[in-house]
């Protein structure tokens, strides 16, 4: 994908100027398989690395970080890419969340490591289906419009949780499954890792189907919806198709994102689930970059790990929590001096490729 | 009078009561929103504001022991001075900078302030609820059946019409109505027409602000329990009055109110408190998908 | 629209680069100083302490809607620490707390949990007010062989998580009973109607058990409503409520929202009585529901016209440090902390292992919400009063016993 000559940096839509025919078929399929495979296996031996030098602490906001680059990328996919406006995206998470967390619960006894994706799996389908529901009155109303509908919807769901028994209301789901440890010989993979690997395979699965995604005819969609919705019409786009779309293949990874979550807390209750979730995941996608899902990733990381590691310590010295105080402050600030957020539409790899040429 | 309509009575009285409070916080959503498509998440911090602005003034001036309607009025003019500093200040140094940055970025500034402002409320005030004087004696002035009709509920009305009356009139008969209704109708035209829209747009925030202050009195007056999140769910409610009335449209907001109100109470009382919140969305969302701008909303066109 | 724009306003890719890497440094740079600093903890003090201070855990919600019960425990626990330092502190050691906010959140309350077993190293931890924060928390502390005592997580579950896992409040089943026996042998309450906080799972907790236990008595549940934590009109519910013409009314939730039921509830002319469980345990109680709360019954641990020295002391000191009149969740943390050390103070050599077993055989232990003895199941065995509001004061009216 880098050597289009074509391409060069002031290309208006950099991240959709690369044509996905412009190779030949079986290098690009091989790359597609490659790079995943490559980072798996990469992240894995960091996993290692990660469990020998990091305590549990660092370990589970590490898990709770992957949930939220899902959470973050998967929005970026509406809010960015194709210019929606949701507020509402905690619902579908928390879904997927109580659907993995009750059937590795409530319906299976002592599940396996691969359960828990097809646990995962159901949640995302769980949160499309309703994402289905909710998308197709809605999608045809315009920006705030579709906002205030998506919140009703996540309010919505955060109600009928607060009063489902069967999932424990407001007393909350807990004793959650992690993947149990394996055991190969002299090598012990501890339930951290086994959690780990699974949230990265889900994380660069995410990653993998959104980019392949928005960078393909169907992406050239998104955008054309995002730029003029009425060009995109009058040029045969059936809009309200791609929305509905969109929102669903969303939705699903919100679903994922919130199984992750889920068994990575082992323990949800609605509270979790409210308005403030929702913002967050806003917060991550305007930080890193409305259509740039490297910078969702970098955006997540930065607003998992900025509360617990600069600024927990930070109330050390100070003695007051300040936590949200400096966050929603720094927040203000960072939207004034760089409103495009850290990446703007630009993905990671096109700041290399400038260098390079 | 039979237990039915006793109950329905006091049922209509109480959404009206409700109904009229949430009216006078949408409006301030709708203020804003009608001039800069902006939704204001801060309104329900500058609402929260206002509540201890008229808490510490009752404390430091002594009034909080000598109900009567001079206490109220002094109350409410404190509330909204203050509130309206709040509002210009946040308009001038997180909004004004963004005027023309993508809409999502005013928006996550506005949660941003919201969290500033509900955070550093919970340092500087305490989290922990404080009471709010005793600004009125509450009495019954009349009954039907066993419904009562109370001084309070009579009181919220009373001023609420008040300033919506004033409201109305500022809008539609004075000079900054008129130009604020040519910046919210198209304000790079208003501009070379000689209006200053910077004025314009912090007077907004001005009347928009200090009707929050006016509620946050009369709220305090009734519901005596201010803390420092206490703007969230309200707020949330307000916000839903002023889309589901036609966000941008002050009768809208004032009709949104008092039917979400009326709803709200009328689910509470007749289906389910349970899932009382669930059908106020469900509500919005029906509305919004049969008449996508609201009741009174005007549907934009579509410019090609 | 507005990506458009973005775009044309975008600056150059140096800058933005910049930054990004920036980013990255920081976030990277964090994480790896966190893991310098365990590693270095982790070599001297792994479960006893040997410095001359002992560590002690605590995490609550200092901030978010329900900070003002963090706070209040947390004043407690910090009070009851300062006491024992000033004479001298446990075994010549002085205690130091390290306190955590959760910010009301189950998630949080775990990685609060993990981060001070892991990274600090306490070697006991305190906390949480929720049950279902105290259930996120619980089994960290439980895999990791710390022990853990809440204040007032009343869900029988949080101490069934495991042989770790303590508490010095009643449990649900228990104070469900005592209302449904006090309305139902006292008041002569036939119909009772429930009004319940949906969001709290305390409350939820509470009703349950009282609705289970009354009608075993007899009695009937006239009508159910609920309302969410935080709400400020109750008169559709209440309403509701009266048309169901019941002997008295349970509340199960907080003062902050009982004090504003009962109001509206006098003023719609609902004069029965009106019960509560521990948690409407606040001087605030009075100042917010004013003259309607007057003559409400609730359950709880103490009163405060008792006589009893430990009690007037603990009252005496708060208000004396905080410039304010102790709730029962301020009583609650004290005790815990004092239940905590004492333990401490009976080890050998101030194990986590040792500090467990020593809190398992904690027996009459002198508390202000009363006499705590552990029973096998780690939950205190203590006796329930019931006061009823009388102004600022709540009088004593009886003392139930489990």
């Amino acid at each position: 994908m880098t050597n289009d000559p074509n391409k060069t940096g002031h290309n208006p839509v950099p991240e959709v100027g690369t044509k996905p025919s412009a190779k030949p078929a079986p290098k690009r399929f091989a790359m597609s398989f490659v790079a995943p495979v490559g980072a798996f296996i990469a992240l894995a031996i960091v996993g290692q690395l990660l469990e020998a030098s990091t305590n549990q602490y660092v370990q589970l906001v590490l898990l709770f970080m992957c949930a939220n680059i899902i959470f973050a990328t998967s929005l970026n996919l509406v809010n960015g890419f194709t210019g929606q406006f949701s507020i509402g995206h905690a619902g579908f998470m928390a879904l997927g969340a109580y659907t993995s967390a009750y059937l590795s619960t409530a319906v299976v006894q002592n599940p396996s490591f691969f359960d828990f994706i097809w646990f995962a799996i159901a949640g995302g389908l769980v949160a499309a289906a309703a994402g289905y529901v909710v998308g197709l009155p809605s999608l045809r109303l315009r920006g705030d419009y579709l906002a205030i509908v998506t919140l009703g919807f996540g309010e919505i769901i955060r109600v009928i949780l607060l009063n489902t028994p069967a999932i424990g209301g407001a007393r909350g789901l807990f004793g959650i499954p992690r993947p149990k440890e394996v055991v190969l010989g002299d090598f012990v993979f501890t339930n951290f890792y086994m959690n780990y690997l699974l949230a990265i395979f889900w994380v660069i699965l995410t990653l993998v189907v959104l980019w392949r995604m928005v960078h393909s005819v169907h992406g050239r969609k998104f955008l054309s919806v995002r730029e003029d919705e009425i060009a995109a019409q009058s040029m045969g786009i059936n809009t309200t198709q791609v929305k509905v779309r969109v929102f669903v293949i969303s939705s699903f990874f919100a679903g994922i994102a919130g199984a992750v979550f889920a068994h990575a807390a082992q323990g949800l209750t609605p509270a979790t689930f409210g308005f403030t979730k929702s913002v967050d995941a806003i917060i991550m996608v305007v930080l890193g970059g409305m259509g740039s899902l490297t910078g969702s990733v970098m955006a997540a990381a930065v607003v998992t790990l900025l509360p617990e590691f600069v600024l927990r310590p930070l109330t050390d010295i100070t003695g007051i929590d300040l936590r949200m105080v400096l966050y929603s402050l720094a927040l203000i600030l960072f939207m004034i001096l760089r409103p495009s957020g850290i990446l703007g539409t630009r993905e990671l790899p096109d700041l290399w490729r400038k260098n390079g040429k | 009078m039979s237990d039915f309509t006793n109950e329905l009575v006091q049922h209509i009285i109480n959404g009206v009561s409700l109904g009229s409070i949430y009216a006078l916080i949408a409006l301030g959503y709708t203020m804003v929103y009608g001039i800069l498509q902006l939704i204001n998440f801060a309104h329900s911090e500058v609402y929260m504001v206002g509540a201890f602005t008229a808490f510490y003034t009752a404390r430091y001036m002594g009034l909080a022991d000598k109900p009567g309607f001079l206490t109220l009025i002094t109350l409410i003019v404190a509330a909204m001075v203050v509130c309206s500093i709040i509002g210009v200040s946040i308009e001038r140094f997180a909004y004004r900078p963004l005027r023309r940055a993508p809409k999502l970025n005013i928006l996550i500034t506005a949660i941003g302030v919201s969290l500033l402002l509900q955070y550093s409320g919970q340092i500087i005030f305490g989290a922990d609820p404080k009471v709010f004087p005793n600004v009125l004696d509450d009495q019954t002035l009349a009954t039907l059946g066993t419904a009562e009709l109370r001084l309070f509920d009579v009181t919220i009305l009373g001023v609420a019409v008040f300033f919506m009356a004033v409201l109305t009139y500022m809008i539609n008969y004075t000079k900054t109505g008129k130009a604020m209704r040519a910046v919210s109708t198209n304000w790079t035209v208003a501009s070379l027409m000689g209006i200053n829209v910077n004025r314009i747009i912090s007077m907004t925030f001005i009347i928009g602000s200090s009707l929050a202050g006016v509620a946050a009195v009369l709220i305090g007056m009734k519901y005596p329990k201010i803390d420092p999140l206490m703007g969230m769910i309200i707020g949330m409610k307000a916000f839903v009055a002023a889309v589901v009335g036609g966000i941008g449209s002050l009768g809208g907001a004032v009709l949104g109110g008092l039917l979400i109100g009326f709803a709200e109470e009328m689910v509470k009382g007749y289906i389910s408190s349970t899932y009382a919140d669930a059908f106020t969305f469900a509500m919005l969302i029906l509305v919004l998908i049969f008449r996508p701008a609201g009741l009174l909303g005007k549907p934009s066109q579509e410019k090609v | 629209m507005t990506p458009s724009q973005q775009r044309r306003t975008r600056t150059n890719l140096g800058r933005s680069k910049f930054a990004a890497s920036l980013l990255l440094a920081v976030s990277l740079l964090s994480s790896v100083s966190c893991t310098r600093k365990t590693e270095q903890a982790a070599d001297g003090s792994a479960k006893t302490s040997s410095s001359s201070e002992i560590l002690i855990g605590e995490y609550g919600s200092f901030t978010g809607s329900e900070a003002t019960f963090g706070i209040n425990t947390s004043n407690g626990i910090k009070l009851a620490i300062a006491e024992w330092n000033e004479k001298g502190g446990v075994k010549g050691k002085k205690i130091n707390l390290r306190s955590l906010d959760d910010q009301g959140k189950s998630e949080e309350a775990a990685s609060a949990m993990t981060r001070l077993i892991t990274q600090d190293h306490v070697i006991a931890v305190i906390g949480e007010n929720a049950s279902s924060r105290s259930l996120a928390a619980a089994p960290i502390a439980q895999q990791n062989k710390v022990p853990m005592i809440s204040p007032s997580s009343t869900n029988p579950k949080v101490t069934e998580v495991g042989d770790y896992i303590f508490r010095v409040c009643f449990i649900d089943p228990f104070q469900g009973t005592v209302m449904a026996k006090f309305a139902h042998d006292t008041l002569k309450a036939k119909k009772v109607a429930v009004f319940v906080d949906v969001k709290s799972d305390y409350s939820v907790g509470l009703s349950d058990f009282f609705k289970k236990t009354f009608k075993e008595l007899g009695g009937t549940i006239a009508a159910e409503a609920s309302y969410q934590g935080g709400d400020m009109d109750f008169k559709a519910q209440l309403t509701q409520l009266k048309a169901s013409k019941p002997d008295a009314i349970f509340i199960p939730g907080y003062y902050t929202e009982a004090g504003l039921i009962a109001r509206q509830a006098r003023q719609l002319g609902i004069d029965v009585p009106l019960m509560g469980g521990d948690g409407w345990d606040s001087a605030k109680l009075y100042e917010i529901g004013g003259d309607a709360i007057k003559g409400g019954y609730f359950s709880n641990h103490y009163t405060t016209d008792s006589t009893d020295t430990v009690v007037l002391d603990f009252i005496k000191r708060y208000k004396a440090k905080y410039n304010d009149v102790p709730d029962g969740l301020a009583a609650m943390g004290y005790d815990a902390a004092n239940v905590l050390i004492e333990a401490m103070n009976r080890t050998a050599d101030l194990t986590s292992a040792q500090i467990r077993d020593e809190l398992a055989k904690t027996k009459d232990f002198a508390g202000v919400t009363g006499k705590i003895s552990m029973d096998a199941n780690r939950n205190p065995v203590k006796s329930a009063v019931v006061v009823k509001v009388d102004g600022a004061d709540n009088k004593f009216v009886t003392t139930i016993s489990p």
